[in-house]
């Protein structure tokens, strides 16, 4: 291609007024954030991040969204190979409902799910005489950020099964595999990189909820509080130093996940070439 | 392909195939999927709406007729009705940078957009409380020259314009790169004006990505809670939008107060969802279309 000065107008105007209104509205904001802890001294930056409520807080937000996304992964899997190999009555009406977590406010998410998980809940109601309590305790927390990040695994996985070459599984089946062994031996190594994907978004997503879990977990100190829940204590508390230092540990969190999310995204695309 | 695989075997479609499976297993994995599906969306949203209504359908009007839900779905109409238009126009004007230009530093540039998706909306907000607060540089000035930003409808707007600030220059960016620059190229020979252009030639062809990115953007913003109960104060009647309304109707045990905000919240999700899968849906139908007048 030779070059040539582009005709079309407007280059300065929209790519000056994409950067003034990014910095002003995301760069500035984030600075400032990075800047208070730098005016911060080690000693104090560790006395906000490292204390058991903060620790009691990190291990419950990094693990119930463990758990979250490794319940999403599996029951992603399933729910995208239904959806995209069965054909049944209202699948089209499931599909549509698949991203209803993402329409949803948090808020809504988090009020009704720990009423349908309470004691006089529809759910809660049977979970009970099980001895389960699904409300104010960790378990609450791990479903409001299943519910939350339900659609990434099922949305990440559906494209890739629907172009999956059957012939691979006709091969595996005239070789006399059985179905199950198919699957397991076949299909889902190929599907890896896109489940890996799909499970560090929903992970990725977990870590910064904030809405739906506070209706949901009772923001118990020690046991059902999550590090974004500490944050807005610590600010009520007018602590804003104390408030930044857990921000800035959760923020190189999720920017180490972003990088590792887009790293995941170009291997899967790879992998399957 | 397909057509291929028929006639190796040498049989009609309809029969069944090697890579069809066992019925049984098919219908149980269509049944627990079914079943985690309706514990965990259908029952949500049903539980909603019978919630809302479970104390008479008087009650829930009444409810909604309170002055602090009155005053709070304002707020929310206000906040998205500002946030919203503020990130079309940025949206656009990025789609435009990026998709019809060639610049160094787009990748960079592209990262920084998709940022704020990645970002705890509580630590958005507290970004906010730390820019524009009482306690900070900037916030001691504008509080000498009586302009509060936190604590106010301001610092309300601008958090929900960063959380929900990619929605519509993500969606632009892929359709405009897809279009080219022929259209344009070919408008401008003929003698239009660059504007003349951008409103009769590019804007058409992405209108529905816009309308897409647009329907998200407002779900979002209308929902938005963690930030904006972060700047927000909390103050009723002033600054409680609907989601702080709701948590605050919770905390009073006020159940059908709660639920009835949350069932007009719970609507504008559905009306979203619809108008979503009908846009997926209309451009499905285009692409099968298209590929119809290929293969003839």
């Amino acid at each position: 291609m030779f070059k040539r000065k582009n005709p079309l107008p407007g280059f300065g105007l929209s790519l000056g007024f994409t950067m003034m209104y990014l910095t002003v509205i995301v760069l500035l904001p984030l600075c400032v954030l990075v800047f208070k802890t730098f005016e911060m001294s080690w000693e104090e930056f560790w006395r906000w991040t490292i204390n058991e409520r903060a620790i009691a807080a990190y291990k419950l937000t990094f693990g119930a969204s463990f758990c979250a996304a490794l319940l999403n992964s599996v029951f992603g899997i399933l729910t995208a190979w239904v959806l995209v190999r069965y054909d049944f009555p209202g699948k089209r009406l499931i599909d549509a409902l698949v991203d209803f977590p993402f329409a949803l406010p948090t808020a809504v998410a988090g009020l009704t799910l720990a009423e349908l998980f309470s004691a006089n809940g529809w759910i809660g109601r049977m979970l009970e005489p099980m001895g389960i309590q699904a409300v104010y305790s960790q378990l609450g927390v791990i479903i409001a950020l299943t519910f939350v990040g339900m659609p990434f695994v099922i949305r990440t996985l559906q494209p890739v099964i629907g172009s999956l070459d059957l012939e691979i599984e006709e091969a595996a089946a005239i070789l006399g595999a059985s179905r199950t062994r198919t699957f397991f031996s076949v299909i889902l190594p190929m599907l890896l990189p896109t489940i890996i994907t799909g499970f560090a978004l929903a992970f990725a997503r977990a870590i910064g909820e904030y809405g739906s879990i506070v209706f949901i977990s009772g923001n118990i100190p020690y046991k059902t509080e999550i590090a974004p829940v500490l944050i807005v204590m610590r600010l009520e508390e007018y602590n804003y130093v104390g408030a930044t230092a857990i921000a800035l540990v959760l923020l190189v969190v999720s920017f180490s996940l972003l990088a590792l999310i887009n790293w995941l995204q170009s291997w899967s695309e790879r992998f399957l070439e | 392909m397909d057509e291929t695989i028929k006639t190796y075997k040498g049989k009609p479609a309809g029969q069944r195939r090697l890579t069809d499976g066992s019925p049984v297993v098919k219908w149980i994995l269509i049944v627990i999927c079914l079943i985690f599906l309706s514990t965990f969306l259908l029952l949500p949203l049903i539980n909603v709406f019978a919630q809302a209504f479970s104390k008479g359908i008087g009650l829930y009007f009444k409810s909604l007729a309170l002055p602090e839900s009155i005053s709070a779905i304002k707020m929310t109409l206000i906040v998205a009705a500002i946030a919203v238009p503020l990130n079309v126009l940025f949206g656009i004007a990025a789609a435009w940078a990026i998709a019809k230009f060639r610049f160094p530093g787009k990748a960079i540039l592209l990262t920084f957009i998709d940022l704020p998706f990645s970002i705890s909306p509580v630590v958005a907000g507290l970004m906010y409380v730390l820019l524009y607060g009482l306690q900070g540089d900037l916030g001691q000035w504008l509080d000498e020259h009586d302009i509060q930003i936190i604590f106010n409808l301001p610092g309300m707007v601008l958090v929900t314009i960063f959380v929900t600030f990619p929605f519509v220059a993500r969606e632009l960016i892929p359709i405009m790169q897809s279009v080219g620059v022929e259209q344009e190229h070919a408008s401008l020979t003929l003698g239009a004006s660059g504007w003349q252009t951008f409103w009769y030639v590019t804007l058409p062809s992405v209108k529905w990505g816009l309308l897409y990115g647009i329907i998200l953007c407002n779900a979002r913003a209308m929902g938005e809670f963690g930030a904006v109960s972060v700047v927000s104060g909390h103050i009723t009647g002033r600054t409680d939008t609907m989601p702080l309304m709701v948590e605050k109707y919770y905390n009073d045990f006020n159940t059908v107060g709660a639920f009835s905000l949350s069932s007009l919240l719970a609507l504008l999700a559905l009306i979203t969802l619809f108008i979503k899968t009908w846009l997926e849906w209309r451009q499905y139908r285009i692409e099968k279309k298209a590929q119809k007048v290929i293969m003839q």
